[in-house]
């Protein structure tokens, strides 16, 4: 028990909503009066649970309920969740920018937030008055800063800026600077929220890999909130999903990834249709139109559901209103973090020519699906060669595979599905 | 923060719903002191860049007016003087500026402040200090302006300062404890109640009027005199005057009033501040 960091012991927290202002005074009197009488609240106990999508009838709602975790030292923690799920509410409280309606959290250690990086940055000063500056915000004396100073600046990369006032910065050099100082913070527990978001690729994966030194070296605790799975299955060790401010799981990372992932998806049943809808839909759709996407078994079927080493038909239906010989129409195979394992692209199999307007079905099969057991997404775009998606839909569709008797024998491939996805057929002699 | 159990092992810390009042975590705004100095350093530096006079302007607020003081409660409305007049509105001028610009400021500090109380915590009674301490540099500067003004007079003899001008230290304190303490209460309810704001910005243009900022404290009339000399602020102008020109209305216990008012604003501000300060950023 000694080794435990952060105790979070039955917080909630309520919010007021909308307006506040009208009915503001006559509440506080109310609440006042009451408190003389020696009477609780009266609107504690009221408020519902939080559930963005349903309209309540209370004016109070509570965003987060009975949350209980404790986090060790040295872990990163990774806390996912829906927009709405409670998770920055939870940090607010956590880095003591407001405070819990009713529980505790016992912390051992100086936390550190980076709720948005570049926090106090003031845009009239330079990028050296705004290290110190930012830095004593973030909690570090003035010496402190000195001795790391250089550090900070080289691992911005914007030594060429650094008597230049911030505001003429650009937007990726701003950012580098606001988590140089961020990552040289030397807190016990540390905050990161969504900080990822920003920057180029390169420094991106500095910054992961600065959060990893922080924790495995450093020994230094790391909460970590982020919509990129990637990131988080990278970083973190444990995790926390968070579903209409309630702790929904609290476990291995894995386990929660791949329950948020699958709590997240649609299921689909092996038949969508598109309405317009879709989150993550792209192009001008000026002369092509996605209309639905439907997979079939080798029976013909229409499944989500899959063996592995087994025939998979897509079959997309597209409203087309111009002819061509120079179509390209593509399909993603990804797993869960977005990262592609497949690409099944018309132009490369010599099919590109749609010769008729209207509804076009297009029919791909695959007859063997290469794929480990485990959860998949599709994404399906279509254009003509070399131009702009005309429209491209991504996560059109996900779909499941199963360990099957692929050649005929037991292959206990499940094992090895953590650490590959894509299986290649082979033939060994042994002699 | 509550009492710590040792069976529960060393917490540092114990985040919870409600403080005490009386814990103001003076200990905490100790270590951030460097904060502070960079929030002044900061406030100082942000005013005047790209500007062409830079500091010159900290100059040029309180002679500019002064003249215009000068020429419409002077030449046009003839309000008399018994000193000359520039040194009298300057010192007025002042000193007032800057209990007012350390009440405004205060007054708004949560607001101003948002985004980055709502981002990191620091000890909140960090930012109105700092700008207290920064407005003290802005003071410092017009104090040189009034003590060049007021050297030039002295030396012409027209006036004759006294013993009481080594008050002065204590004059200022007292009004930047007087500017602190009510610009806190007034931040703190300005978090839900919006509607002060734009009071205060009337209220304290009213209460210059209410001090003896534009006529001496001598030539008004007796039937409102009582209603000035409430006004805590008003001794400590007189006082300031009296020092520096020997013409005013000093009086030790008066002093000690300003003081005790001062130091009763100070008191409940911090207290109501700090129980704002946990839970501002869900009203403002």
């Amino acid at each position: 028990m000694s080794n435990t960091v952060i105790q979070v012991e039955n917080v909630a927290k309520q919010y007021r909503l909308g307006e506040v202002g009208t009915g503001t005074l006559s509440h506080d009197l109310k609440r006042w009066w009451s408190q003389l009488r020696g009477k609780g609240d009266p609107y504690l106990r009221i408020g519902e649970a939080n559930d963005r999508a349903t309209k309540g009838n209370s004016e109070y709602v509570w965003a987060l309920q009975d949350i209980n975790f404790s986090v060790q030292k040295g872990e990163v923690l990774g806390i996912i969740g829906r927009n709405g799920a409670g998770k920055s509410t939870l940090l607010k409280i956590l880095s003591k920018t407001t405070s819990p309606t009713t529980g505790n959290i016992k912390v051992k250690g100086r936390i550190a937030s980076l709720l948005e990086v570049g926090t106090g940055f003031h845009p009239e000063l330079t990028g050296r008055e705004n290290i110190y500056l930012n830095g004593a915000i973030l909690g570090m004396t003035r010496r402190e800063i000195q001795g790391k100073f250089d550090e900070i600046v080289d691992f911005s990369g914007i030594e060429r800026y650094i008597d230049t006032p911030v505001k003429r910065y650009s937007s990726g050099m701003y950012v580098r600077l606001a988590f140089a100082v961020a990552a040289h913070l030397e807190p016990e527990i540390l905050i990161v929220d969504e900080v990822l978001a920003v920057g180029d690729a390169e420094f991106q994966k500095k910054c992961l890999g600065k959060m990893k030194d922080v924790s495995v070296s450093g020994g230094r605790t790391v909460l970590f909130v982020s919509h990129n799975m990637a990131a988080v299955a990278a970083l973190c060790d444990k995790g926390l999903l968070m579903k209409n401010g309630r702790v929904d799981l609290f476990s291995d990372i894995n386990n929660v990834i791949s329950t948020y992932l699958t709590h997240a998806k649609v299921e689909s049943d092996g038949f969508v249709r598109f309405d317009g809808t879709e989150k993550e839909r792209f192009g001008e759709k000026q002369y092509a139109r996605f209309s639905s996407i439907e997979l079939q078994d080798v029976e013909g079927n229409t499944t989500d559901l899959f063996s592995m080493g087994e025939k998979m038909v897509i079959r997309l239906e597209a409203d087309v209103s111009r002819t061509s010989d120079d179509f390209e129409i593509g399909i993603g195979i990804g797993n869960l973090h977005e990262v592609f394992l497949h690409y099944l692209v018309s132009t490369w199999e010599g099919v590109s020519s749609i010769n008729k307007k209207g509804r076009t079905e297009i029919r791909v099969e695959i007859p063997r699906l290469l794929l480990f057991p485990g959860h998949y997404l599709m994404n399906i775009w279509i254009c003509i060669k070399g131009a702009y998606y005309d429209d491209a839909i991504h996560n059109a569709i996900n779909f499941k595979v199963e360990e099957g008797k692929l050649n005929g024998h037991d292959t206990y491939f499940e094992r090895f599905s953590k650490n590959t996805q894509v299986y290649t057929p082979s033939q060994w002699t042994i002699s | 923060m509550q009492p710590m159990h040792h069976t529960e092992g060393q917490w540092t810390e114990v985040i919870s719903p409600k403080s005490n009042l009386l814990d103001l975590k003076l200990k905490e705004v100790w270590r951030y002191r460097d904060l502070l100095l960079l929030f002044v350093k900061r406030d100082f530096i942000s005013n005047y860049k790209q500007t062409i006079l830079g500091p010159v302007w900290f100059f040029l607020q309180p002679l500019l007016t002064t003249l215009m003081f000068m020429l419409i409660f002077g030449r046009i409305a003839k309000i008399p003087i018994d000193i000359p007049p520039m040194v009298f509105y300057l010192s007025g001028i002042t000193l007032w500026n800057y209990f007012a610009e350390c009440l405004n400021k205060t007054a708004t500090v949560f607001k101003d402040n948002a985004n980055i109380f709502g981002k990191v915590y620091f000890p909140r009674l960090v930012m109105p200090l700092s700008i207290v301490i920064s407005n003290l540099v802005r003071f410092g500067i017009q104090m040189t302006l009034f003590l060049i003004v007021w050297g030039w007079y002295w030396l012409k003899g027209d006036i004759s300062p006294n013993v009481y001008i080594f008050l002065t230290p204590v004059l200022v304190m007292v009004m930047a404890i007087m500017g602190l303490g009510a610009g806190m209460i007034i931040s703190s309810l300005t978090t839900k109640y919006r509607d002060l704001v734009f009071l205060l910005t009337f209220g304290v243009q009213l209460m210059m009027y209410a001090t003896p900022v534009i006529m001496p404290l001598s030539r008004m009339p007796a039937k409102y005199q009582v209603f000035i000399k409430a006004n805590p602020v008003t001794s400590l102008i007189e006082a300031f005057r009296y020092g520096f020109t020997g013409n005013g209305v000093f009086s030790w216990a008066w002093l000690l009033y300003s003081a005790g008012f001062a130091l009763i604003l100070l008191f409940v501000g911090t207290v109501i501040f700090n129980k704002v300060e946990k839970s501002f950023m869900d009203t403002v």
